[in-house]
């Protein structure tokens, strides 16, 4: 039986773990709902993040933040130009190509990214150095606690754009029907690759956030499919429902790893097949019945 | 399958969340008559259909088509029982051809077993000859031979229609239940979906049951007439008395000044 | 023009009805059927793994192909006849009797999996077979007392009837024969009820249903069918491989078998064999276009994986019937010369969400 501290740290960063899964489940669900594609390499995206934030405070020699924000915003251009150059032209193709298409996206980011940045771990510092502590039980290191405080200003940020904004509002309107938004004079191809934009943003800032943690490498991308795990077991169609899939699978991969040794690294998975044996729709249901 | 029966609704309702999409509906089919079911959109009168189908479950009332309970069986045995369907927006096989569509409708008929099928023993092929026959009879009888081999994707609205009327009727149906069968079509398309529902009542002894917006239609082929709305019956009788009821004017058919 | 008058309805069944395709089909026979002949051992050995990546490519095509049903990890069920058959074979089973009940097991395990996948549509269904994937390559590597674990496991020499089948023209013709019955196999399954089911589960699930097809028990059907295939190919894949390790069995391998698929076109068998062709040749055009590169760009580590995304990526956009696709245009151009239109191959899509809906 583990001790309760350990239990507690185990728990924190676990939640910290599963924060940084929620954020890249963040962009997963946002594309998704409008325009019902599954990025695969959305985690590419954090893996570029990161690596784009490290070039910037590398070759500009400027502070953490302005780097942040510039390596962020550029991939969200990169997410901006994935769906504008490509995505659009292939709207309404079967399923398995868009999935295929997507996976092969992740290919060539990954051996861009070591063709351009290298093959070698880098790492990247951060502000955040030091651990808060609250009471003798709860130890947290700033570079993980970032990573919660992040997730919950994006959730935040993401809830009041879409449920405040015009822009926010149209594209609702366009995840519900595409054609019938053209005809009220919405913006859709922009709009979605907006969305595009906006989750590329969010998972790059999850890079950053978590290069203390994982170093930065070209496989650190591959949390991306953990995310996607976590954002099914909650439900895919719903933004809190992904986060809550996410942290709890982040939880409980230290805690399986602990007690079953030889399910070191799949225990997202078998958690994700238990839940889809048991609920195929996903744990909170957000399928839509074809009306005939 | 044994001849035809009588299809029997009793107090069917369902409800989607609160909206009551169909409630305490209930209505018997004879044999062999054709029965049209009109009303506003919305009001129920698919649903009613995907009741029967048992593609959704309803939340009371019985079903039954002769002897047989309808809520005992799962949606695909219901043609085993001899109820066969088209649906309102097509639901035809679309990158397949129009062959292999009609050939699926036989589907109820066909021994399937994958060992004998993958070693194509003879007895597969012979039976599959004979199917094709089948299939060829109904193909006549709607004219579509022209579009045997073509794809559904590549064929325009008004032959699709036909299509999925004669995959229905590859199955052998007693009870053919009609989506919307000339939603779409022009008044020449409508006048030879009239023709061919004619034929399929009297060559093959089918009990029709339509839903309709085509007052011209329903008054042409329907013997009694069914009108919904908001989930609701208002009336059943003939296509005229239906036609005088001042609820089902008020309603759906309009009042005359 | 050509016209193709039938007089009878076995015209529509048989298989090879128009002299143009019998033609082409005698030329492809006697070609490999000779290539040993002609081809060095080294050509010879690589067409042989060919023909057994067309099984594997067509076990994979009548699930996601036909029955519509998406696997990002079927190259597990090539590990599992892989692993299977090698065991077998080292605990003294006789070629013949592993190399059938290598594919029953596989399809049995195909038919469990089909089964809890059965509800599931879309992504989920990708997700969660690319998480069995990864479990199943798991076990390979845990389960070390049964497959030797992450070490890897030998694999016994290929006898066959008692007899050492130790020249590749031998092995090559063992693999041809396989992969002709499974594409015999798989035709006929297509022109017979059961694969027709497949397709009406692929394109309407729900009238499917109103037809009478039990939709669930047909996934489970087409999942069996597409493992015991695959794992059939597995079995052969291990005498080529010699010696089986669980990543071989990765999650790559699966993308192989889906780039197979997908730029082969999705749909036909056909399809299945011009993938097969495309991801054999793929590292000899890869070492080709490493060399023809600037040495910056073409040595690097990477390269290879992005060549690979590369192509699916032009692939999908720019033909998504894939190669099969493209021969179809073509084949139509010389037929209808000089009619052709363009506009004959105009894409079908779906815009509304309902529509994409199953």
């Amino acid at each position: 039986m583990l001790p309760l501290n350990d239990v507690v740290h185990l728990a924190v960063t676990g939640i910290a773990q599963g924060c940084a899964y929620g954020l890249i489940a963040l962009g997963f669900v946002l594309i998704y709902k409008a325009t019902e594609v599954v990025n695969f390499a959305h985690g590419e995206f954090m893996m570029l993040g990161a690596f784009a934030v490290l070039a910037f405070s590398e070759a500009l020699g400027w502070g953490f933040w302005p780097a942040f924000v510039l390596g962020c915003l550029s991939i969200a251009v990169v997410g901006y130009l994935v769906d504008s150059q490509i995505m659009r032209r292939i709207i309404g193709e079967s399923q398995a190509s868009v999935f295929i298409l997507t996976v092969a996206f992740g290919f060539i980011f990954r051996a861009l990214a070591g063709m351009i940045f290298g093959w070698n771990t880098r790492s990247l510092d951060t502000p955040f150095d030091g651990k808060l502590a609250i009471g003798s039980l709860v130890e947290i290191s700033y570079d993980r606690l970032s990573i919660i405080v992040a997730t919950i200003i994006f959730v935040a940020a993401i809830y009041l754009f879409f449920s405040r904004t015009r822009f926010g509002i149209a594209m609702q309107a366009a995840s519900q029907n595409q054609l019938a938004a053209y005809y009220m004079g919405i913006p859709v191809k922009r709009l979605v690759s907006m969305t595009w934009a906006i989750g590329a943003f969010i998972a790059a800032a999850a890079g950053a956030l978590l290069a203390p943690v994982t170093q930065i490498d070209t496989t650190i991308g591959l949390l991306g499919i953990k995310a996607l795990a976590g954002a099914i077991v909650g439900g895919f169609g719903s933004i809190p429902g992904a986060l809550f899939g996410c942290i709890l699978i982040g939880v409980i991969e230290p805690f399986a790893d602990y007690y079953l040794p030889g399910i070191k690294g799949v225990s997202a998975y078998v958690v994700m097949l238990v839940v889809l044996f048991v609920r195929p729709e996903g744990l909170i249901v957000q399928t839509y019945q074809k009306k005939v | 399958m044994s001849g035809p029966q009588r299809l029997s609704v009793r107090n069917l309702s369902i409800e989607f969340g609160g909206v009551h999409a169909v409630e305490d509906v209930s209505f018997d089919v004879e044999p062999g008559e054709t029965f049209a079911i009109i009303g506003p959109n919305g009001a129920g009168k698919s649903t009613i259909f995907n009741l029967i189908s048992r593609l959704y479950e309803p939340s009371a009332g019985s079903i039954r088509y002769g002897e047989q309970d309808l809520l005992e069986l799962p949606a695909h045995k219901i043609v085993h029982v001899g109820i066969g369907r088209t649906f309102q927006n097509i639901e035809l096989f679309e990158q397949a051809t129009v062959l292999q569509n009609l050939l699926v409708g036989r589907h109820a008929h066909m021994r399937k077993n994958p060992v004998s099928d993958f070693l194509f023993f003879p007895g597969v092929r012979r039976r599959e000859i004979a199917h094709r026959e089948k299939v060829e009879d109904v193909i006549d009888l709607l004219e579509i031979a022209q579009y045997r081999d073509e794809r559904i994707a590549d064929l325009p609205y008004g032959a699709r229609k036909n299509v999925e009327l004669a995959r229905a009727l590859c199955a052998e149906p007693k009870l053919l239940l009609l989506d919307e069968p000339a939603s779409g079509l022009n008044n020449e398309e409508t006048d030879d979906i009239s023709f061919y529902l004619e034929d399929v009542k009297h060559d093959l002894g089918v009990t029709l049951v339509m839903v309709e917006h085509d007052m011209k239609l329903v008054g042409q082929v329907a013997d009694r007439v069914m009108a919904i709305n908001d989930g609701r019956l208002l009336a059943i009788g003939t296509a005229d008395e239906v036609r005088e009821n001042p609820d089902v004017q008020r309603a759906y058919l309009g009042v005359a000044e | 023009m050509q016209f193709l008058f039938k007089t009878a309805y076995n015209d529509d069944i048989r298989f090879l009805a128009r002299t143009g395709e019998k033609v082409r089909v005698a030329l492809v026979m006697i070609l490999l059927l000779s290539a040993p002949l002609v081809l060095q051992d080294y050509y010879l050995a690589e067409l042989g793994l060919m023909m057994v990546y067309v099984i594997a490519g067509v076990g994979l095509m009548v699930l996601t192909g036909h029955t519509g049903q998406v696997s990002f990890g079927h190259a597990s069920f090539l590990g599992i006849g892989a692993y299977t058959h090698s065991i077998l074979l080292s605990y003294g089973v006789p070629f013949t009797v592993s190399i059938i009940i290598t594919p029953l097991l596989a399809g049995l395990i195909g038919m469990a999996l089909g089964r809890s996948a059965s509800k599931m549509h879309g992504f989920y269904l990708a997700i969660a077979t690319l998480a069995f994937g990864i479990l199943i390559e798991t076990v390979f590597g845990e389960w070390a007392s049964l497959t030797g674990g992450y070490m890897g496991l030998a694999v016994p020499s290929l006898k066959v009837f008692g007899v050492p089948l130790t020249q590749v023209w031998q092995q090559y013709y063992l693999d041809l024969l396989l992969a002709l019955i499974v594409i015999w196999g798989a035709a006929n399954l297509f022109r017979s009820p059961t694969g027709r089911s497949f397709l009406a589960v692929r394109d309407s699930e729900l009238s499917a249903r109103c037809l009478g097809v039990n939709v669930e028990w047909v996934k489970i059907q087409s999942f069996g069918v597409s493992a015991a295939i695959t794992g059939l190919a597995g079995a052969l894949l291990a005498h080529h491989l010699t010696y089986l390790a669980p990543d071989v069995f990765g999650v790559l391998e699966s993308l192989k078998l889906m780039l197979m698929i997908v730029v082969g076109g999705l749909g036909t068998i056909l399809g299945a064999i011009f993938g097969a062709i495309v991801v054999s040749i793929l590292p000899v055009g890869l070492s080709f276009l490493k060399d023809i590169l600037p040495p910056s760009i073409g040595q690097t580590a990477g390269i290879e994986p992005l060549l690979f995304g590369l192509i699916i990526v032009l692939v999908i956009v720019f033909e998504p019937g894939g190669m099969y696709g493209r021969w179809m245009k073509i084949r139509f151009f010389f037929e209808t010369f000089p009619y052709y239109r363009k506009s004959s191959f105009v894409r079908q899509k779906s815009y509304l969400k309902t529509e994409r809906m199953r």
